[in-house]
């Protein structure tokens, strides 16, 4: 009955290589990991440009829009056509007004998809303007080829 | 000597089953959080409100306009400045840029010259993204170059 010895064998195996690797391998991607907020859109494939450089200081009060294929567009979590984004927008203004901040301050950072309708981000352009918001950012992909 | 020895072995019989695991544990999670960013970049253009710019323009400024025209596919057929036909060369663009502005000097902030994108609706932002990057510099070496800064958008064509 108490033939448990290969068992015990077994466990006896050498640890040490394997935690090293494992130690390393959580070494590396805890370095490597990025737990700032992209605030990236599934729908969105940005276009690239050869000449974005990623900005060297964080943007200030920044309104990021996406807007996808269809011309709908996300801001936070909540999706918004050209003409109901209006309300989106001036819900963000209330909160740079609370600020104590001017509307002029804000920085809207548009995400297009690269097969939206040039018009479409146009008209959401015309209504962060209606809303005295003056500095638009487009956004695009660094192309590095 | 031999006495050393046994205390060795005694030292390895530390049970590490429930730290592998934990490392096991970081590892995945660390593991599934990575993602490869991308880097990405902005167009910075200061645009306000269409009416009150045209009202104080300066007429003196080199008003460029670009057309950019479109099928029905959102494909970029041709594009013109100032009436130029530049069909879909950005490099065209680009050198018929330099010449319009004179120089490849660096234009500092709100003196340099304008331009106005004028867009069929249809046409895929890619193009528009496309164009303003032939427009507003190019690449010499590791060096930006900058063209046309102030860059605005005629109203949308339904």
């Amino acid at each position: 009955m108490r033939v448990k010895r290969p068992q015990a064998d077994m466990a006896k195996g050498d640890m040490t290589p394997m935690i090293d690797m494992v130690f390393q391998l959580i070494a590396f991607f805890m370095v490597l990991i990025n737990f700032s907020q992209t605030e990236a859109n599934d729908q969105v494939v940005l276009p690239s440009s050869k000449l974005v450089k990623p900005p060297e200081a964080p943007i200030e009060f920044p309104i990021v829009l996406h807007v996808a294929r269809d011309g709908e567009v996300f801001m936070g979590g909540d999706s918004f056509t050209a003409e109901t984004l209006k309300i989106g927008l001036q819900r963000e203004i209330a909160v740079i007004k609370a600020e104590k901040k001017s509307v002029g301050d804000a920085n809207v950072i548009i995400r297009a998809h690269k097969d939206t309708a040039a018009g479409d981000v146009q008209e959401v352009i015309r209504v962060a303007q209606e809303q005295e918001l003056v500095n638009f950012a487009l956004r695009a992909k660094e192309d590095r080829s | 000597m031999k006495i050393r020895n046994r205390k060795d072995s005694e030292k390895m019989e530390l049970d590490l089953t429930s730290m592998i695991d934990v490392v096991f544990l970081l590892l995945i999670f660390f593991v599934m959080s990575f993602k490869i960013v991308e880097m990405e970049g902005d167009f910075s253009v200061k645009m306000p409100l269409a009416s009150s710019s045209s009202a104080v323009a300066d007429p003196t400024d080199l008003a460029l306009k670009l057309r950019l025209r479109a099928n029905t596919e959102g494909k970029l057929t041709d594009m013109s400045l100032n009436d130029i036909n530049l069909g879909t060369d950005f490099l065209a663009l680009q050198n018929k840029v330099i010449e319009l502005i004179g120089s490849t000097a660096p234009v500092e902030g709100e003196d340099g010259p304008e331009l106005e994108i004028d867009t069929d609706y249809n046409l895929r932002y890619e193009y528009v993204i496309a164009s303003i990057t032939s427009v507003s510099g190019y690449k010499d070496g590791d060096q930006v170059v900058k063209l046309i800064e102030k860059i605005k958008f005629a109203k949308p064509r339904r």
